[in-house]
């Protein structure tokens, strides 16, 4: 019974690993070759570490197949976060079939800086937008500090 | 004990996505292109190294696993300092 779930564990963290292989070499550019590989490279490794927990059957050999889950888990992402990071600083192309590039309008390569989007601009005063009477705007005026008596 | 044809599938399948990303290793465009696959590699190779302990009873070879995932993640971030801070780069 065991052997079953072990097999099952085994087949499937390896053809997770070979779709992110595939993955890494079909996706076109950068990020989308990250998405294919650092998801289900690190759940195919957690698998086969699954596996070898069951063949074992050793609290030894189940702490150090645990702690290499627990490594990759943690670290897959922080790396693949790093990379991706440098790899749009340094300017790598994007696809040609990009529909949104978010941090294009915000980051400015020349001084490394990365906007919010909402420097620069004044609180915003109703008077100007003649919508002075609106409730949605209302709660933007602060009240008048009443002067103690 | 296992049936060998599920051990020499899994090697199958994991040497060959070995192969696939030691393709993007060499003719990636670009150096973090190339990165990616390497940190696919050692997770790949950690894979295969958890295989040969099932498949040789063997439990010592998860610490070589261990080691591995380690350095595999200190490159990365070695690599990602390096493109940052702008150093002198051959694609």
């Amino acid at each position: 019974m065991i052997e079953w779930i072990l097999s099952t564990f085994m087949i499937v963290g390896a053809a997770l690993m070979l779709l992110a292989a595939i993955g890494i070499i079909r996706l076109p550019d950068l990020p989308t070759r990250m998405h294919a590989s650092t998801k289900s490279g690190a759940l195919g490794t957690s698998l086969i570490m699954i596996a070898v927990a069951l063949a074992f059957m050793d609290t030894a050999v189940s702490a150090r197949a645990f702690a290499i889950i627990s490594f990759i888990i943690l670290t897959a992402p922080v790396a693949a976060h790093v990379i991706g990071r440098a790899g749009y600083f340094v300017g790598v192309p994007l696809w040609e079939g990009t529909v949104k590039d978010a941090l294009k309008e915000s980051y400015d390569p020349e001084t490394h800086q990365l906007h919010s989007g909402l420097e620069g601009k004044e609180p915003r005063k109703s008077v100007t937008y003649g919508v002075a009477e609106s409730p949605a705007t209302k709660d933007l005026e602060e009240p008048e500090p009443k002067k103690p008596e | 004990m296992i049936n060998p044809l599920v051990i020499n599938i899994t090697y199958l399948m994991l040497t060959s996505a070995l192969l696939l990303s030691f393709v993007r290793l060499a003719k990636g465009p670009s150096l973090p292109d190339r990165v990616v696959a390497l940190e696919l590699v050692a997770t790949i190779v950690a894979g295969i190294v958890g295989t040969h302990a099932i498949d040789t009873g063997v439990a010592s070879f998860l610490d070589i696993a261990i080691v591995l995932a380690l350095t595999a993640f200190l490159a990365a971030i070695g690599f990602a300092r390096f493109l940052e801070r702008g150093g002198p780069r051959d694609d």
